[in-house]
C-alpha cells in the first residue's frame, strides 16, 4: 500500500475567504427573495400581477442557484446556450398550454 | 482549461482532441442529464398548469375560503400545519421551512466543492455531512408532509352528495378536486425520490471521501459532478415551491 506515501504528496490549499463570502451573500440573497415572496403571498390579492411577481421572482432566484452554485455562467458560452435555449421552448410550452387550460375553463373548446 | 488549447491551422475545434465545451466528459454528461431531467419536471408542471387552469378558480374572499369540488383549493388553505402546533393556522410556514432547509443544504453542497478544489478533505468531509443531514431532514419534513396531506384535518368534506371524507387518496380528496391531489402526489413525490437519490450519491461522495479514493486520484471532480445534482434537486423545489404551493 503506498496510500501514505500518495497523501504526503498532496497540498492542501488554505480556504478562498472571498469565493466563500461571495456564495454566503449568493445564499443571503436567495433566503431574501423567499422572505419577499412569503411578505406578497399574505399582502396582496389574487390576480395576474401577483403571479407575474412570483414567477419573476422565481427566476430570479433560478438565475441565481444555475449561475453561480452551478456555476454555469462562467462556463463556455456554448454549453451556456446549449442548456439556456432548450429551456426557452419549455417555457413557450408552460404558457401555451396554460393558455389552453384557460380556454376550455371558458367553455370555448 | 482545455478550451484554450491551441488547435492547429485549418482545423476546428470541433474536429476532436480538445473540449469545445470546456468541462470534462463527466461533467457535461451530468448537464445534459440535468437537461433532460429538466424536460421530464417541465412536464408535470406544465400539465399540471394545463389542468389546473382548466378547472375554475375559487373567487370569493380568502377568509370565506372553504374546500370545495367545484373550484380548485387556494394552496395557503391547504398547507397550513405545522409538527406539534396542533390546530394553529400557520398557512406555509412548514413548506417554508423545508425551502430553507434544502436552500440551506445546496449552500453547504458548494461548499464541499469549494473544498475539494483545494483538495481539503476533512473540510469536504464536513460539508458533505452537513448536506446529507439537510437532505434528510427535507425527507423527514415531507413525510410529515404527505402524512397530513393523507390523513387529512379536523373536518372532512364532502365528495358527492350526503358523503365526508377525510384526507387524500388517488381517487378523491377532501381539499379540491381529485386532479389536485393527485399532482400533489406525483409532483412532490417525483421530487422527493430525487431528493432521496441526491442523498445516497451524496452519502457515496462522502464514503469515497473519507477513504482517501479523491486524494489518491488527484482530483475532487467526482464533488463537483454530484454538487451540480443536487443543485438541480434545489431548483427543481424552487419552481415547485411557486407554481404548487404560491400560485
Amino acid at each position: 500500500m503506498t496510500h501514505g506515501e500518495d497523501e504526503a504528496h498532496i497540498t492542501v490549499l488554505p480556504p478562498d475567504k472571498e469565493k466563500i463570502k461571495k456564495l454566503w451573500t449568493v445564499a443571503g440573497i436567495l433566503g431574501i427573495v423567499t422572505a419577499i415572496e412569503f411578505l406578497i403571498a399574505f399582502t396582496m390579492h389574487a390576480g395576474p400581477l401577483k403571479t407575474a411577481i412570483f414567477i419573476g421572482l422565481t427566476i430570479v432566484k433560478a438565475g441565481y442557484i444555475v449561475g453561480e452554485f452551478m456555476h454555469l455562467r462562467y462556463e463556455v458560452k456554448v454549453l451556456f446556450w446549449s442548456i439556456l435555449i432548450p429551456m426557452i421552448f419549455v417555457v413557450w410550452m408552460l404558457v401555451a398550454f396554460v393558455y389552453e387550460g384557460i380556454t376550455i375553463a371558458d367553455g370555448r373548446l | 482549461m482545455s478550451s484554450t488549447t491551441t488547435v492547429a491551422p485549418g482545423r476546428s475545434e470541433w474536429d476532436g482532441g480538445v473540449s469545445p465545451m470546456g468541462v470534462s466528459y463527466g461533467k457535461l454528461m451530468m448537464w445534459f442529464f440535468l437537461l433532460s431531467d429538466a424536460f421530464t419536471f417541465s412536464a408535470l408542471l406544465v400539465t399540471y398548469g394545463l389542468v389546473r387552469s382548466s378547472h375554475k378558480a375559487y373567487e370569493g374572499a380568502v377568509d370565506a375560503f372553504q374546500f370545495s369540488q367545484a373550484y380548485w383549493p387556494i394552496p395557503e388553505k391547504v398547507f397550513e400545519a405545522v409538527p406539534f402546533l396542533h390546530g394553529i393556522s400557520a398557512p406555509l410556514v412548514f413548506v417554508g421551512i423545508m425551502t430553507f432547509i434544502l436552500i440551506m443544504s445546496s449552500v453547504t453542497m458548494v461548499l464541499a466543492v469549494e473544498a475539494g478544489h483545494r483538495m481539503d478533505r476533512k473540510a469536504v468531509e464536513k460539508w458533505m455531512l452537513w448536506t446529507i443531514l439537510g437532505g434528510l431532514a427535507f425527507l423527514g419534513c415531507q413525510a410529515w408532509e404527505w402524512a397530513h396531506f393523507i390523513h387529512g384535518a379536523e373536518a372532512g368534506d364532502a365528495v358527492a352528495e350526503g358523503t365526508t371524507f377525510f384526507g387524500a387518496n388517488l381517487a378523491h380528496n377532501q381539499y379540491g378536486p381529485p386532479d389536485f391531489a393527485a399532482f400533489f402526489f406525483f409532483i412532490t413525490g417525483f421530487h422527493g425520490f430525487h431528493v432521496f437519490s441526491g442523498v445516497c450519491l451524496n452519502f457515496l461522495i462522502y464514503y469515497n471521501t473519507v477513504m482517501g479514493t479523491y486524494d489518491q486520484r488527484g482530483h475532487y471532480e467526482m464533488v463537483e459532478k454530484v454538487g451540480l445534482y443536487w443543485h438541480f434537486v434545489d431548483l427543481v423545489w424552487v419552481f415547485v415551491f411557486t407554481f404548487f404551493y404560491l400560485v
